[in-house]
This record gives structure tokens, C-alpha cells and sequence, in this order.
């Protein structure tokens, strides 16, 4: 089997005193063995709730998985019981989260955090949980580990204190590990060493990663394959050359075209104009349609279906449609031109 | 550590000395004298009682000697009980008072802090209305409204325990149920807050995705970071049982401190106001003491700036 994680057709919806929120709408991924795959968006385009969907960690009360399958080795996981999900959490499936400052829990030591999962999932004695702990520290870069694993997180610095989330999720060799806006919430220039750090450790453990992100640059750095979502479906999805050098959907030439370039003496950075569709009352049609720049009437009424571009390259688009006017990419979003 | 108890316990010692002397002034304003009573007694007979007790000095001078005495140890004796040494009234009286409050103290936090939790798990559901309403009646609605008709319907009408008096356990029940009302009423509301706080942080998030059971990120990663403010409002909540066990131990006839501090008062029985401020004033410092040192210990950030101090 090559695909370790598979997602057909999800749709989750959020029951809000507004109504139902329909937050992520047909998303379909595939995660290879070993493999980066990133998923982009800006906020509010379902990519946080698809990955916390993975892991079943919304709130069980106001959401819903409405339809489709997850299945990690083959097994659905929207139909595990919470006590199966709870084996699978942390071991088999883990996640990093977006701000390392609230993320960890501030009345407890680095060490017991660490070493929670390991006692719960492998069970080891606590002197081989600790060494185990010890050496994860070391494995994320942290200097002086055997006294800084019985420390407080206030006692650590944002990037250190990351370096700490990123063991607990690796803790127990997890095969899939999600990363929610790992580096956001960072400086520029820890950011740089925490992605350096995760591509040297998914080498190190060959652990499959899926990267949430809006930060485009960062995909480049991390990612072989990426997925655009935007209002609750997956836009465009390719290898990450593709989407840079021949994105197809709109959408995508809009984030390219939005990204802060080096070789031009342009004082302004072009943004897309307009917002997200509101997900209470999603349109019917194309939901990038209201901001599209080249939507046509077909797109207002109709939801495109993804169309093939390569093999491994898939655009949801009516424009790709043979009886669609033909429409070059703006020249902002050219990457490969402006290299 | 050290280092920090050391200073506050110059602070108590500070504090200790501004209570005695306003306390006594103000004792000193009281209208009467502790011989008033007694009308069989001349003029002549209470000048003479009065001279001996260094009651006919002018109040500055007797101030001095009182603070005098009681750095020596000595609090003096009652005027009223055949010159009994204050000392050893407290601790006769002590017993009963001590034991209410303990018990009030400890049955109302655990059920407080079990109702606060179940609210806040089952936020939005009757479970969660039940516990809030309970702990705003319990908050607005003072213990002898409790202890009335506890006594009423426990201790009258279906006869199952004893409405008032002191002779075993049996007879701790309702006077230590009507003090705790307030103890569970407020410790509840103060846990469902904070716990519904906890409850939506990141880290919360953190410890689900480690494949933890419900229970243990409740119990492990919850109630720990949710007891903090908690905490601190047990200083001001036991402050509130001792003057609470006041109004209690009357209703009960409990033969306690508070009963015999207000006799005393009535009596201008100086030396036993005296005594029974100044021992009230030193529990709740040292409440107060022991909550800030609690506090470190559950929060180590709180631990770690104290070390530095």
C-alpha cells in the first residue's frame, strides 16, 4: 500500500446558532509514505478543521463529519471508537501546533510532557521513558537536555519551546505527523531553524508530513506535493513544481502573485482582492467565483469538477474546460519567470 | 523560600501589632465596664475591683501595660469567670470551633470543586444550571437561613440528627453543612470558570493529540492549571468560616471560641476580646501565609520568581 493516508470526499460541518457551517466540502488527499505534502490556504479556508478532522479533535458537540472516508492504513478512522482513536493519537497519527506559547501546558515539566505519550503508548518504565525523553531533546536540538527536561516552559524561549512540541509529536515515531502552522507564530529567523530542523528529522525518521500553512516559502522549503484549498475544497493540488511554475487555478496565481518578490522595484504588494466566501451559505457555483478576476457564468452556477492537468497535477477550474476561452497566468504569479 | 516566609513573617508581626492596638481603643470606646452587671455591687466596691485590674488608669497607660504583658505571654485573665487565665479559655473553647471549620472547610472544597468541574464538563446542560443556580442561592443566601431550616427539617421534622448541642459526631452534621454552603457555593463557581477557561487552551489541544484518555487530560492537565485562582480564594473563604462559625456556633449551642468571643463583648470582658481577636487575627495570617505558599508550589512560574526574591 503506498498511500498511508487517504481522505475521500470529507465534508464537516460546524452546528452554530447562525446555522451549519459547512467548513470543509468533498476535500479528497493523499498522503504517500515519507512523503511532505502541504496544504495551503489563507484563513478560514478549512485547512486547520481538515487536519484536526484527521486526528478527530474537533469539538464533539458542535461538529460533524457528514460524509466521506479517512482511512489511515486502510482503516476509516471516522468510524474508530474514541478509545481506538485514542491509541492511534500521538503514536501513529501526532500534530504540532501553531503557537509553542500556549501549546504546552504550564505547570508541568518539559520532561513529564514529553514522556506522557511514551508511558501511555509504548509502555516504558519511567527511567526508559526519561532517557527516551533525553534523547529526543537532544534529536531537536536543545542544548544541555538532562537538565532542561525537568524545566518549565516558561522557562524556555518560543523557538525552544516549539523545538519541545515537535518532541512530543515525534515521540513515539508517529508515521504521519501534522504540522499546523508550525512556524507562524515564530521569528523570522527561528523559523528558518525549525523548518531546517523538521526537513532533517522527516529524514532522519522517514515520518510522513503534512504541512499546513499560508506561508508559501515555507511550502517550497518543506514540501514535494501541495494542495491549495480555498472555501472549504482543494483548488489545485500538484507537486510543488507544478503549482509554482504552472499553477492553473486562478486562486493559486492570486497567492503566487500576492508573494513579496526580491527582483522587482514594485513599491506595492499586490493582494487578491475582496474575501472568503461566507461557509453558512456557501455558493453553489465556484467559490473562488466572486473574486475571480476571469469568472464567467458558468462558474456562479456551477462547481467545477478537478480536471487533470498531468498525472499528478489537478486543477478544479472551469477554464480548463476545452470550451473555455483560453487565459494566460497574470505575470506576478510566474515564479520560474522571475527566477 | 526561606528567605520569602522569613519576610512575611515580619509582615505578620507588623500586622499583628496594628490589630491589638486598634482593637483595643476601640474596645476601650464601648460604653460600660465589665462590673456594670453586677448590681449588687457599691460604687465603692467596683473603684476597688476597678483599681485592681489598673482600670482607673488613664487608657494610654493601661495600653502600655497590656501590650506589655502580652509580650511577656501574658493575655491576662477573665474578668467575668472567677478569674480564669484567658489562655486556657481559648484553648477549652478552641476544640469545637476548630473541628466545624475543618470540617466545613474540607467537605465544601471538595464538593465545590466536584460541582465546579461537572459544570464546566457539562457546560450548557442541566448539570451545568443545576450547579450555577445552587452556587448563587449558596453565595447570596447567609448560613443561618441554612442552619434554620436545616434544623427545621433535618432536626425537626423527620428527627434524623440533633438540632443543636455538642456530644459526638452525630452533632457536627448540620452546623458543619450550614457553614460549608458557602464554602461549596463559591469554591464551584470559581472552578467551572476556571476550568471552562482551561478547558479552551492550546494545551488542552496538545495533550488530546497525545492519545490521552479524557480522564487524564481532565484530571492530569485541567484541574491542575484550573485550581490556581482557585486557590487563592480559600485565604478569604476560611476568614469567612471563622467569623461564620460566630453566628453558627449560637444557632447550634456549640460551646466554641465564637460563642464565648461574643458573650464576651456583651460582658466588656476585656481581656477575653482581646485574646480572641488577637488568635483570630493570627489564623488568618497564617491562612494567608499558607495559601501564598500553596500557590508556589501549583504554579511554578510563581515558584521560580519567589526563588529569585
Amino acid at each position: 500500500m503506498k498511500n498511508i493516508l487517504e481522505l475521500n470526499n470529507v465534508n464537516v460541518s460546524f452546528h452554530t446558532f447562525a446555522g451549519e457551517v459547512k467548513a470543509v466540502r468533498g476535500v479528497s488527499l493523499h498522503l504517500e509514505k515519507g512523503e511532505s505534502l502541504a496544504i495551503v490556504g489563507e484563513s478560514g479556508s478549512g485547512k486547520s478543521v481538515t487536519s484536526k478532522t484527521i486526528m478527530r479533535l474537533l469539538p464533539e458537540k458542535t461538529s460533524e463529519i457528514k460524509e466521506g472516508e479517512i482511512l489511515f492504513e486502510g482503516r476509516d478512522l471516522t468510524k474508530l471508537s474514541n478509545r481506538e482513536m485514542e491509541k492511534i493519537r500521538g503514536s501513529e497519527i501526532s500534530m504540532i501546533f501553531q503557537d509553542p506559547m500556549t501549546s504546552l501546558n504550564p505547570t508541568m515539566t518539559v520532561g513529564k510532557q514529553i514522556m506522557e505519550g511514551l508511558r501511555k503508548h509504548q509502555n516504558l518504565s519511567k527511567n526508559e521513558a526519561k532517557e527516551r525523553a533525553i534523547n529526543l531533546l537532544k534529536l531537536v536540538g536543545i542544548p544541555n537536555p538532562e537538565i532542561r527536561i525537568g524545566e518549565y516552559p516558561h522557562q524556555f524561549s518560543g523557538g525552544m519551546r516549539q523545538r519541545v512540541v515537535i518532541a512530543i509529536a515525534l515521540a513515539c515515531n508517529p508515521k504521519v505527523l501534522i504540522a499546523d502552522e508550525p512556524t507562524t507564530a515564530l521569528d523570522v529567523t527561528i523559523q528558518a531553524q525549525i523548518l531546517d530542523l523538521m526537513r532533517d528529522l522527516q529524514q532522519k525518521t522517514g515520518t510522513a508530513i503534512i504541512l499546513i500553512t499560508h506561508d508559501l516559502g515555507v511550502v517550497a522549503n518543506l514540501s514535494q506535493r501541495v494542495a491549495v484549498m480555498y472555501g472549504g475544497t482543494i483548488v489545485e493540488t500538484g507537486t510543488t513544481d507544478e503549482v509554482f511554475y504552472n499553477p492553473k487555478h486562478p486562486y493559486t496565481w492570486g497567492l503566487l502573485s500576492s508573494m513579496p518578490k526580491l527582483n522587482t522595484n514594485d513599491k506595492e504588494l499586490l493582494a487578491i482582492p475582496g474575501t472568503p466566501p461566507n461557509l453558512l451559505n456557501p455558493p453553489k457555483g465556484c467559490p473562488f467565483a466572486a473574486r475571480c478576476p476571469y469568472a464567467m457564468q458558468v462558474c456562479v452556477d456551477h462547481m467545477p469538477d478537478a480536471s487533470d492537468v498531468t498525472s499528478t497535477h489537478k486543477a478544479a477550474c472551469w477554464l480548463l474546460d476545452e470550451r473555455a476561452p483560453k487565459v494566460e497566468p497574470p505575470e506576478a504569479a510566474l515564479v520560474g519567470g522571475a527566477r | 523560600m526561606v528567605r520569602f516566609v522569613l519576610k512575611r513573617m515580619l509582615y505578620m508581626l507588623i500586622t499583628l501589632f496594628i490589630i491589638t492596638s486598634f482593637t483595643f481603643f476601640l474596645m476601650k470606646l464601648l460604653p460600660g465596664s465589665p462590673f456594670n452587671n453586677e448590681e449588687k455591687l457599691t460604687d465603692a466596691q467596683k473603684f476597688i475591683l476597678n483599681e485592681k485590674y489598673g482600670l482607673n488608669d488613664p487608657v494610654p497607660v493601661q495600653y502600655f501595660n497590656y501590650m506589655g504583658n502580652l509580650l511577656k505571654g501574658d493575655m491576662g485573665v477573665s474578668f467575668q469567670y472567677d478569674n480564669r487565665p484567658v489562655s486556657t479559655m481559648i484553648a477549652e473553647r478552641i476544640g469545637p470551633s476548630a473541628v466545624l471549620g475543618i470540617e466545613a472547610t474540607i467537605f465544601g472544597t471538595i464538593i465545590g470543586l466536584i460541582l465546579g468541574i461537572v459544570a464546566a464538563l457539562r457546560h450548557n446542560t442541566a448539570a451545568d444550571y443545576v450547579s450555577s443556580l445552587f452556587a448563587v442561592l449558596g453565595i447570596s443566601i447567609p448560613s443561618f437561613v441554612f442552619a434554620g431550616l436545616l434544623q427545621y427539617y433535618v432536626g425537626v421534622k423527620l428527627d434524623w440528627l440533633p438540632v443543636a448541642l455538642w456530644d459526638g459526631p452525630k452533632y457536627h452534621v448540620l452546623p458543619a453543612l450550614s457553614l460549608s454552603v458557602f464554602v461549596i457555593a463559591t469554591v464551584a463557581r470559581f472552578m467551572r470558570t476556571e476550568m471552562l477557561e482551561v478547558l479552551g487552551q492550546d494545551y488542552i489541544t496538545t495533550a488530546k493529540s497525545k492519545g490521552l484518555s479524557k480522564l487524564v487530560v481532565i484530571y492530569k492537565h485541567s484541574v491542575r492549571n484550573a485550581l490556581i485562582p482557585v486557590v487563592t480564594i480559600l485565604g478569604p473563604l476560611a476568614i469567612n468560616l471563622i467569623t461564620g462559625t460566630l453566628i453558627i456556633e449560637k444557632i447550634f449551642a456549640v460551646p466554641g471560641l465564637g460563642y464565648q468571643f461574643v458573650g464576651s463583648i456583651t460582658l466588656n470582658d476585656y481581656p477575653v476580646i482581646m485574646a480572641t481577636t488577637i488568635f483570630y487575627s493570627v489564623c488568618f495570617i497564617v491562612v494567608i501565609l499558607i495559601v501564598d505558599i500553596l500557590y508556589g508550589i501549583i504554579d511554578p512560574r510563581i515558584r521560580v520568581a519567589g526563588g529569585k526574591g
